[in-house]
């Protein structure tokens, strides 16, 4: 008799995503899926609107990584003005890009992450949150708290507003950067920097005590993107893009963003809004390949700040002979190299004059009519595409979404989760906690497509081959 | 024994969660939450369904498919005061920025017109929930007891408002509060 899970939100209830998983006769893991639930139509509707209006619109995509939407969206106008923008614009955009690498990686770790590692996956659910973690340890979550208030702190400073800023336009940024506001930010590093260590350690010892589980989370080979620096070094705002298999290997170097279209293509499949990018040479759905933490730290050469760069050594050991982390469970750790790296980094913009230049907007007519912007986002690479006319009015546009690319990768740790932990008609609370977990390795910012910022909300039913239900859980 | 703590649910509709960004943006004020209210239902805890007797619920989003059609009637009948949180609940906003074009020209865009092979509309509404006609605001959908404004609002906006509603009133913003975008 032939089965079907379904890890699914009550559809009255709020959360965007769901799992269904498929057993066979033998009571076998078939298909396992992991469905995105929302559309918001940002492709078709912005068409119409002005080049300039659209890093505005844009960063609206997504209230946690809005500022990279912001970065890529102007970029993108940089291309269509075919124009250099001045240094001190460059680096302050770099400025506010790591800014919301911090503020979104420490959002995942302590916020959402956190309460899994340390109440425990089998945790009371109704206190398994940052609420729950403020009780269990509040010095340990107010940590977390203010490490993410200083990321948004720079994103408000530059840009005068946390959420949602217009700062960065087509040709540079709006605004320059407030000299006396240098000493306030500089004030951070220290605090910031110990608690990156302490979110490191404590990582660390949740290695130890989920050693059992870790194996499982998404452990398979699969094709790493991410940009590198033109010397191999860790990027994040303006590098080439780099493509390395699961054994290591280089299969792509030096790829321009603006070529991106020649490399991925996006498949589409009735079951889920978000779609399926997969790279071309290899196929759909053959291409598969991840971004964010865990590939770039994986393709990198290096890290050019000492104390990032001593981690990943550190991290790399754990990839023995294959070359290359391929566990998703280490997203997580990679997610923690990168904040370090965030705050070692902003630390050296900070303290680098040409930011505070005033020369920080250059101005051009339209003059291209289609333009390319790409930057790292926090959960990995992240493409606009605009095609405007002469006036630079939106003729078309496509977006290339960083969580979009993990999809097949995600779902194919729905399926080793479900591999692993279902037998038969035997389903327990913890495949729930486990199924969730996997995904939330990724990070998904399901915003951009869909809702589940947090958890899932569950409800698994074990139905048989004509839909009666044989069992049932809710969380 | 303590007495009960007022149970407050956020709610996220068709938005981009930027509203809870903002919420999370009281930080440090967070801890101090933590002992005036009961966060019963929010994409930042684990929750099952939407609970009742909910004294206030936070909206963000407007009300763009089916799911989100039901949920804010289930909202509704549970809660004792419903807030429309930032302009995409207050207004529509950018969510409802789609409402002068088609579904069906959405939905061929992005899946059919962008798609390099495999072109479909998913349309396994089994498993996805079904575009409403229109994005509309929450109070166009339900009876909506007061509105807090911006998008986001800011923190120190809401910090405002959940304060006086935990306390019983009905926030009275002054002009400093009141904004759009």
């Amino acid at each position: 008799m032939s089965r079907t899970i379904t890890v699914s939100p009550v559809t009255r209830i709020e959360g965007h995503a769901k799992i269904t998983i498929r057993l066979d006769d033998q009571g076998n893991v078939g298909e396992a899926r992991f469905h995105v639930n929302e559309f918001r139509g940002f492709e078709k509707f912005c068409e119409g609107r002005m080049l300039w209006e659209m890093a505005g619109i844009t960063s609206r995509i997504c209230g946690i990584c809005p500022t990279s939407h912001l970065i890529t969206s102007a970029k993108a106008g940089d291309d269509i003005l075919a124009i250099d923008i001045p240094e001190t614009a460059e680096k302050l955009r770099r400025l506010i890009t790591l800014a919301q690498w911090l503020q979104s990686h420490a959002l995942s770790f302590f916020h959402l992450s956190s309460p899994d590692f340390l109440l425990g996956f089998d945790a009371d659910p109704a206190k398994r949150n940052i609420f729950g973690l403020i009780a269990l340890d509040k010095e340990f979550t107010r940590r977390g708290i203010r490490l993410r208030k200083f990321g948004q702190e720079i994103i408000e400073v530059l840009g005068t507003r946390k959420i949602h800023t217009p700062w960065a336009v087509a040709g540079g940024v709006r605004e320059p950067f407030e000299a006396s506001k240098k000493d306030y930010l500089l004030n951070w590093i220290p605090e910031a920097k110990e608690t990156a260590l302490l979110a490191l350690d404590t990582l660390k010892e949740i290695h130890v005590k989920f050693e059992h589980d870790i194996p499982n989370f998404g452990n398979f080979r699969s094709l790493f993107l991410g940009m590198v620096a033109d010397d191999g070094a860790l990027e994040y705002y303006d590098g080439k893009l780099r493509l390395m298999d699961g054994a290591g290997n280089i299969i792509e170097d030096k790829v321009d963003p603006k070529k991106y279209h020649d490399y991925f293509g996006e498949a589409v499949e009735p079951w889920s809004y978000l779609k399926f990018p997969y790279y071309r040479p290899l196929g759909y759905p053959k291409g598969m390949y991840r971004v964010g933490p865990l590939a770039r730290v994986n393709i990198c050469d290096y890290i050019d700040t000492p104390m990032a760069e001593a981690e990943r050594r550190v991290f790399k050991a754990l990839a023995g002979d294959a070359g290359v982390v391929n566990n998703s469970f280490y997203y997580h750790y990679a997610r923690l190299i990168e904040i370090l790296f965030s705050v070692e980094k902003i630390e050296m913009l900070l303290n680098d004059p040409a930011i505070l230049g005033s020369n920080i907007r250059a101005r051009a007519m339209i003059n291209r009519e289609q333009g390319i912007g790409a930057s790292e986002a926090p959960r990995g690479t992240l493409f606009h595409e605009y095609w405007v006319n002469q006036d630079g009015v939106l003729q078309k546009l496509n977006l290339i979404i960083a969580t979009a690319q993990n999809n097949l990768a995600m779902n194919r740790t729905v399926h080793q989760l479900a591999m692993q932990y279902i037998d038969g008609n035997k389903v327990t609370e913890g495949i729930l906690n486990r199924v969730e977990a996997g995904i939330r390795c990724f990070d998904p910012c399901l915003s951009c497509s869909t809702h589940a910022v947090g958890r899932m909300p569950i409800h698994l039913q074990l139905l048989d081959a004509e839909d009666h239900l044989l069992s049932e859980i809710r969380r | 024994m303590t007495p009960t703590k007022p149970r407050v649910a956020t709610v996220w509709l068709g938005g981009c969660s930027g509203c809870h960004m903002s919420f999370l943006d009281m930080d440090e004020r967070l801890i101090e939450l933590t002992d005036k209210m009961e966060l019963v239902y929010s994409p930042i805890v684990d929750t099952k369904e939407f609970p009742r007797d909910v004294d206030v619920a936070l909206v963000e989003g407007a009300v763009s498919n089916v799911e989100q059609d039901e949920l804010a009637h289930t909202i509704r009948r549970n809660s004792r005061i419903v807030v429309s949180f930032g302009d995409c609940a207050v207004s529509g906003n950018v969510t409802a920025l789609r409402n002068r074009v088609t579904n069906e020209e959405l939905l061929h865009r992005s899946y059919v017109e962008l798609a390099d092979v495999t072109p479909q509309i998913p349309r396994e509404y089994e498993t996805i929930a079904e575009m409403m006609k229109e994005a509309r605001p929450l109070h166009e959908v339900i009876k909506v007891d007061a509105f807090v404004h911006g998008c986001p609002p800011t923190a120190d906006t809401i910090w405002f408002a959940v304060s006086e509603l935990l306390q019983g009133r009905m926030p009275a913003f002054s002009p400093v509060y009141l904004r759009y975008g």
